[in-house]
Formats: structure tokens, C-alpha cells, sequence
């Protein structure tokens, strides 16, 4: 699975919603799947699957997909 | 008048937000603090009519944060005070929901309630760092359930969670201790840093107690414990900070311990205690105390209500309240921790104010 298959699929099983929702523009609390529980399941859902740990910046940052790209992108971890 | 108070608000805001929490001395803070909370008066006064109404005959030309209208925080219990249409309502937020005790309403859009979380995140990272932590509630997972009913506790809860990782409840549906969930935490992370939160009377009561009563003790020794909520129902059981921490030391090896004060109607600036137990205003908010009876701001070292100023609410007008809190400011810039501005302490709720516990923590217990 390719990278950017990876998050989709992390974003579309820790919110509950279709692959296909999951787009650069899909925001934090925009739908209610993505709430603040949600949002720490996604997190540590991100965890795992990319094998990383992520800060109290990084969960209050990530208000977007694209957001989450760059976030990921520090820990080296590229969508090309 | 065309003034935007909404973009002077983020502005002053923006500039808030780059400076150090604590470094700030108190006038320099003032500085930035006082036109932050005095464009939330003019835009709440645009667009909260109830608001603008209450505040009316207020001080002509305002120079100091005290000088600044504000709402008895009681207000949020009977009226509605919103400055947002309906359909920007993110979430209401309810406290003290105890029975027969009408609830505070504390209307949210997303905005405002990204900026509480934000601030709580900025403040704690001062005292537990910016890692997250293996993460032990002292609470019940009920109270997250339902959505419906989001109330303080549930929200503190929430806010805090940002800070764990693998989040474990130390109480059961039924306010229970749930040994086991607490044992297994222990087992995995005995001598590790963690991170417990909880609120005051319910970390004694069912926790610390109950590790006492019987003959147990964790080795948390790498912990930290925060806590909120009030000492109102402990002192009834004449348990102060002190005791509470030599209590919890006893049962868990934690020595490092935050209580704080806060409320619902100002989620997310909070004010934490340092090494030496004092409570510390951050950059974003602030404290005023005043005389029950005249109401005028008192010296350092009297005895009096709690003003607490906050700069985050946009959409409820909640930026400067008078609690029924009583409390004295202990000193300015000068606190043997090195943290700079107002710091002050808690001595309790003003008799014959509406009984009010640790936000709306478990009735059982009282």
C-alpha cells in the first residue's frame, strides 16, 4: 500500500467515513464522524500505522487532511 | 460605527499568543491583555443584546482591566448569552448540573472552541511538557458517553486527553474503582513517566482512598498528577493540598502535582499552581479580587471575590466574570517560582451563594 493509500485508509477507518470523503480539504469538525474523539482515535490511529509518536502541537495543529500531510511530512514520511 | 472589533480582537490576540506564558511582568501584560479583553467588550456589546443591555452605565472611558465591565457568573445560569447566530452554535456547553441547581449555558462556535483548546495546550506544555503521556482518568468512561450531555466534566476531560496516550479509566459505569483497568495501567507503566488526571475530590475519594483502604500502593514515581475542580467538599473532610499531596505520595510515589482553577465559563485558561502551591495567571488571562460587599478591587493579601478575566470567548460574553469564589492575591512578579505577573489562592465559595460543587463531579460522594 502506497503512502497516501495508508492515510486515506487511516482517516476513512478512525472517522467512520468512506475513502472517498477523505479529501485535502476535509476539515476538523466539519462532518460530525471527525469530532475531538474521533480525533484522538485518528491520531493514535496515525501512530501505528506509520510508526511515529506525535506532540500536543502536532494534535492541535492538524486541522485538515493537507494539514496532516505536513505533519507527517516531519516525521519523514512524504505523499509525493 | 464601523469599527471591526472582531479583527482588532484577533490582532491584539495574535500578539497575546507569540509572547512567553509566564515571563511577562505584570504591566507589560497588561499592556497587551487590556486591549484584547476591551475589543471582546465591544464586540459582544455589537452582537449580544442582552449583553450590551447589562452593560450599559459602564465605566466612561476605561483605561485598566478593572475598569472593564463584567457579568456575576450566575448570569450564565439564567440567561442565554450568546454573541453567535443559531447556526454557528458548535456545542453548548452545561456545568453544575446537579440536581435542582439550574445549569450554566456556555455557548461555543468552532472558533471559540478551537482557541480554549489551543490555550490549554500552550499552558500546560509550561508544566507536563509537550510529549504525550500514557494516561490514567480518574473518572469513569460513562461521562464521555453521552454526547448529548456535554458537560464540564466531560469537556475537562476531553481538553486533557490532547495530553495521553493509551487512556485508561481508573473508575467503572458505576464510579467504582476498576482495580483491574488500574492494575494492568500499573503493570505497563510502573516507574515510566505518565500522566493522571482527575478532579480533586474524586482522585481522593476514589482513588487515593481506596489505595489506602486497602493496603495497596502503585509506583508512580515518574508521574504526574493534575487536578481541578475545588477543595469545597475536602475541606469538609479537612484535607488540604498539603495533606492531598503527602496523601498521594503515599499511595502512587507521585511528587509532581498541578492542581488548577478554572471554570466552564472560561474553558481553557486556566490557572495552575507552581512548586511553591501558588495559582499563576498566564499571558491570557488574569485576576482581580474584589470586595464582597463595595465590590472595588482590593490590595494584595485581602480576602475577596474572584474577578477572573479571560481573553478567548468570541462567542458567549464571558471574558471578564465575577466568580463566588473567594480568593487573595498573593503577590505580583515577585513569586519565589520565577514566574512573572499575578498569583494568587483559592479559600473557598462565599457563604450563602448557591451550592456549587467541583463543577458538576459525582453527587454520590457529597
Amino acid at each position: 500500500m502506497s503512502q497516501i493509500e495508508k492515510l486515506i485508509s487511516v482517516f476513512s477507518t478512525s472517522l467512520g467515513i468512506p475513502e472517498a470523503a477523505v479529501t485535502d480539504d476535509l476539515q476538523y469538525n466539519s462532518l460530525p464522524e471527525w469530532d475531538s474523539t474521533a480525533h484522538m482515535v485518528l491520531i493514535s490511529e496515525l501512530e501505528n500505522q506509520f510508526d511515529i509518536m506525535l506532540d500536543t502541537d502536532d494534535i492541535i495543529d492538524m486541522s485538515s487532511v493537507r494539514v496532516a500531510k505536513q505533519i507527517l511530512g516531519k516525521h519523514n514520511i512524504t505523499f509525493e | 460605527m464601523n469599527v471591526d472589533f472582531k479583527s482588532q480582537y484577533l490582532a491584539g490576540l495574535e500578539t497575546l499568543m507569540s509572547q512567553p506564558i509566564y515571563q511577562l511582568p505584570q504591566m507589560e501584560k497588561e499592556a497587551l491583555l487590556f486591549p484584547v479583553v476591551e475589543s471582546l467588550h465591544h464586540l459582544h456589546r455589537d452582537r449580544c443584546e442582552k449583553y450590551a443591555n447589562i452593560t450599559r452605565q459602564n465605566h466612561s472611558n476605561p483605561r485598566l482591566l478593572s475598569e472593564l465591565p463584567y457579568l456575576a457568573v450566575r448570569l450564565f445560569k439564567q440567561l442565554e448569552l450568546s454573541s453567535i447566530n443559531k447556526d454557528d452554535i458548535f456545542k453548548v456547553l452545561s456545568s453544575s448540573g446537579t440536581t435542582s441547581q439550574t445549569p450554566a449555558q456556555v455557548f461555543l462556535d468552532k472558533e471559540t472552541s478551537a482557541r480554549q483548546s489551543k490555550v490549554l495546550v500552550k499552558i500546560l506544555q509550561q508544566h507536563i511538557g509537550r510529549q504525550r503521556l500514557p494516561m490514567l482518568i480518574i473518572d469513569s468512561p460513562s461521562v464521555l458517553k453521552d454526547k448529548s450531555k456535554f458537560n464540564a466534566r466531560g469537556a475537562g476531560i476531553q481538553g486533557m486527553a490532547f495530553f495521553g496516550r493509551d487512556l485508561t479509566y481508573a473508575l467503572d459505569e458505576n464510579m467504582q474503582p476498576n482495580w483491574p483497568a488500574i492494575e494492568q495501567f500499573h503493570e505497563k507503566y510502573a516507574n515510566q513517566p505518565v500522566l493522571l488526571f482527575g478532579f480533586t475530590f474524586m482522585v481522593w475519594l476514589y482513588f487515593l482512598e481506596f489505595i489506602r483502604n486497602k493496603g495497596a500502593s502503585l509506583d508512580f514515581s515518574q508521574g504526574t498528577l493534575l487536578h481541578s475542580g475545588g477543595w469545597k467538599k475536602l475541606e469538609d473532610q479537612k484535607v488540604d493540598n498539603q495533606q492531598f499531596k503527602l496523601a498521594l505520595y503515599e499511595a502512587t510515589g507521585i511528587q509532581s502535582c498541578f492542581n488548577f482553577y478554572g471554570m466552564a465559563e472560561q474553558v481553557g485558561s486556566i490557572f495552575v499552581e507552581c512548586s511553591n502551591g501558588h495559582l499563576h495567571t498566564p499571558v491570557f488571562a488574569d485576576i482581580i479580587v474584589r470586595d464582597p460587599l463595595s465590590l472595588a478591587s482590593v490590595e494584595i493579601g485581602q480576602l475577596g471575590l474572584l474577578q477572573v478575566i479571560s481573553s478567548l470567548p468570541s462567542s458567549y460574553p464571558g471574558q471578564s466574570l465575577l466568580t463566588e469564589d473567594l480568593g487573595t492575591i498573593l503577590g505580583v512578579d515577585d513569586c519565589p517560582c520565577g514566574q512573572k505577573g499575578k498569583y494568587f489562592s483559592v479559600h473557598g465559595r462565599l457563604p450563602k451563594t448557591e451550592v456549587r460543587g467541583c463543577s458538576d463531579t459525582h453527587q454520590g460522594a457529597a
